[in-house]
Parts: C-alpha cells; sequence; structure tokens
C-alpha cells in the first residue's frame, strides 16, 4: 500500500508548492524600506522650478508619494483613482515625477488631471533609487514622523485603496 | 559619403569603356570616389575605443553588477540587463566607485534600498538557511534512502544454502550431462 500512498504523498505536496508558487508576484519585491525613516529629499517643483520642496516640510502630516512619469503607462491607469483621492481630501499626495521631462509631465498633466499638492522633479533618478523604485508607478504611505508605513508597487486599484491603503492612512492620521 | 553626384553626373555621360572613366568628368569623380571609399577602412582600423573614461574602473563595475540583479528583468545581472533600470545603478555604481567606495558599501548601499533580492547570491540568515541548506539536506535524504534500500535489496538477493536434497539433485543433474556428452 505504501508503494502508492508514498508517491502520491510527494506528488500533493509538490502540487501545493506549485501552487502557492503560481499565486506569488515575483514583480513585487518587498521593500526594506517600510518602517524606515522615508530617504530624505530636496528636489525643483515639477511647475515652479525656482521653488523646492525638501521631504522633511511635511513631517507632522501623513502623507502619500506617487512615483510618476508621462511616459509610464501604467500611471494613465491608477490616475482617476488618485484624482479622485486627492478631490475627497483625505490625504495629501505629493508627485514624484520620474525620469521625466518637464514639458511632457506638464501637457500630461494638463490632460488627465493633476492630484498632487505638488510634484517633484527626478529627472535623473537618483530620488527614486533612494526610494528604491524600480517599476513606476509606486506609491509610498509616509506617515507623521516621515516613516514610510507601506509600498505599492503597480498601479494603485480600488482593491489597494480599499483594503490597505486607506484604512492605513485612518489609522496613522488617528 | 554622399553618392548622389557622381552618380547623377554618370547618368548624363555613360562611360561606354573603363578607359573613358578617365576622360570623362563624371569618371574621374567616381575613380577618385573608389579611392577614398576604398581606402577609408584603413583610416578606421584601430583599436575599439573603452566606452568608459576608465577601464579599470568599468570592469570593477562590471565584475560587482554582475553578482546584482536587474529588479526590472528579473532574469538578468545588472551587468547584461539594457533596462534604464540597470543602466541607473551602473551610473550609480560607477559614481561610488569613483568616490572610493568599498564593494561591501555599494552592496550595502543597493541592499538597503531594494532588499537582499538585488544578490544573486544571498546572504546566509535564519531566512535563508533552508535556501542554502536545502541541497544539502535532499542529497544527504537521498544518500540515506539509497543505502537503506541497497542494504534491503543484498539481504533479499542473498542465495540461501542449498539444502542436502538439492545437492543431491544437482549432483545427479551434472552425472547425467557428462554422460550426454560422451
Amino acid at each position: 500500500m505504501t508503494r502508492f500512498l508514498l508517491p502520491l504523498a510527494a506528488f500533493i505536496v509538490l502540487v501545493g508548492f506549485l501552487a502557492v508558487g503560481l499565486n506569488l508576484k515575483p514583480r513585487e519585491v518587498p521593500s526594506p524600506l517600510i518602517g524606515k525613516p522615508a530617504p530624505v529629499f530636496q528636489s525643483q517643483l515639477l511647475h515652479e522650478p525656482e521653488r523646492m520642496l525638501a521631504s522633511q516640510d511635511n513631517l507632522g502630516k501623513v502623507w502619500l508619494l506617487n512615483v510618476w512619469a508621462s511616459w509610464c503607462v501604467s500611471c494613465r491607469e491608477e490616475h482617476p483613482l488618485l484624482v479622485e483621492l486627492a478631490r475627497s481630501g483625505i490625504v495629501p499626495i505629493y508627485g514624484l515625477n520620474y525620469k521625466d521631462k518637464r514639458d511632457l509631465a506638464l501637457q500630461w498633466l494638463n490632460q488627465y488631471g493633476d492630484p498632487y499638492t505638488v510634484s517633484v522633479v527626478d529627472p535623473e533618478g537618483r530620488i527614486g533609487i533612494d526610494y528604491g523604485v524600480y517599476g513606476v508607478p509606486e506609491t509610498y504611505v509616509i506617515d507623521k514622523n516621515g516613516v514610510i508605513r507601506h509600498k505599492q508597487i503597480g498601479p494603485v486599484t480600488v482593491e489597494s485603496l480599499e483594503k490597505k491603503i486607506l484604512p492605513l492612512i485612518k489609522e496613522l492620521q488617528g | 559619403m554622399n553618392l548622389a553626384l557622381p552618380f547623377a553626373l554618370l547618368k548624363n555621360s555613360y562611360p561606354q569603356k573603363i578607359s573613358d572613366l578617365r576622360n570623362t568628368f563624371a569618371g574621374k569623380q567616381l575613380i577618385l570616389l573608389l579611392v577614398f571609399v576604398l581606402l577609408s577602412p584603413l583610416s578606421w582600423a584601430k583599436e575599439a575605443a573603452p566606452v568608459a573614461d576608465d577601464p579599470v574602473l568599468e570592469r570593477r563595475m562590471i565584475a560587482l553588477s554582475e553578482d546584482l540583479r536587474c529588479l526590472v528583468c528579473q532574469n538578468e545581472s545588472l551587468a547584461g540587463s539594457r533596462a534604464d533600470f540597470a543602466n541607473d545603478l551602473r551610473r550609480e555604481i560607477r559614481e561610488q566607485m569613483q568616490a572610493n567606495k568599498s564593494d561591501r558599501e555599494i552592496i550595502d548601499f543597493l541592499v538597503a534600498r531594494y532588499g537582499d533580492f538585488v544578490l544573486y547570491r544571498p546572504p546566509v540568515k535564519p531566512a535563508t538557511y533552508l535556501l542554502w541548506g536545502g541541497p544539502f539536506a535532499f542529497l544527504l535524504t537521498g544518500a540515506g534512502i539509497l543505502f537503506f534500500y541497497l542494504k534491503r535489496r543484498r539481504k533479499q538477493i542473498e542465495e540461501p544454502p542449498l539444502t542436502e536434497e538439492q545437492h543431491r539433485h544437482a549432483e545427479a543433474l551434472l552425472k547425467e550431462d557428462k554422460g550426454n556428452n560422451a
């Protein structure tokens, strides 16, 4: 009897492993920055290049940092949601315009709407490297103490917003 | 090189023989053109210029980035990937090397931002014990199973000694065989 049961058991275990493996998302590499202070940056504003924003200016409030670019196709997917979120006034969204051209970025915002309190520019992707950005769009939830609490890799979806991001924001603001 | 002019001229006075070439204006231009075209490879013949300003540093950068994973195209190393992301990180590594950072410091810099996933050689720590030890565990298990299986098998195929009766029977058979051959 064990002659058949043993291979069968081994087979079931293997199928179990494969089933779990199939449902993993290898594109979503967990960020080591979660629970760590958000990397400090200071950069020009997209709309007013003569003004600067420093990340420390946002200490004391919960904010989202959304990495976007006009060349990024999936950014278009999440954009209506961000516009809606910004309109609701729940949380300020700051944009990091990643490896983009200023005129194209401005044109893109004109076309699709501008959900950002302000956008800062990162033309060479250096702030991006500090934040561990590798797949635009990415969205970071940063708390009042400037600590990264969550990183959304890829477009924000209704599901991720309702299940993860909004409850987390509420908790952090409370 | 612009070929349009000599060929346009050639159209007007197409030479009938090779010797005609020398006599026409377009022919002279064509010969000149041929000379230039044939000579030009010689002028290019030199060693390929290194892409980087500092070939030694570039080699060190490539050697380091071969052990690092590109997060965009995850089956490629940072050295081999043509993704924009890999380009940026190679630039970052290059700049840090120029700033006299050690390989260790650069790797720590990248791991702090992208996690252990950037390393093709993950560090040995509790979370990776299974990863590092797994193959050896499999090997030992396999060797153990094989050892016991062979031991059992040897016992099974060991020939039991012949009984008295079997001996007699065998002897009888052998005698019979001899008788037939003779």
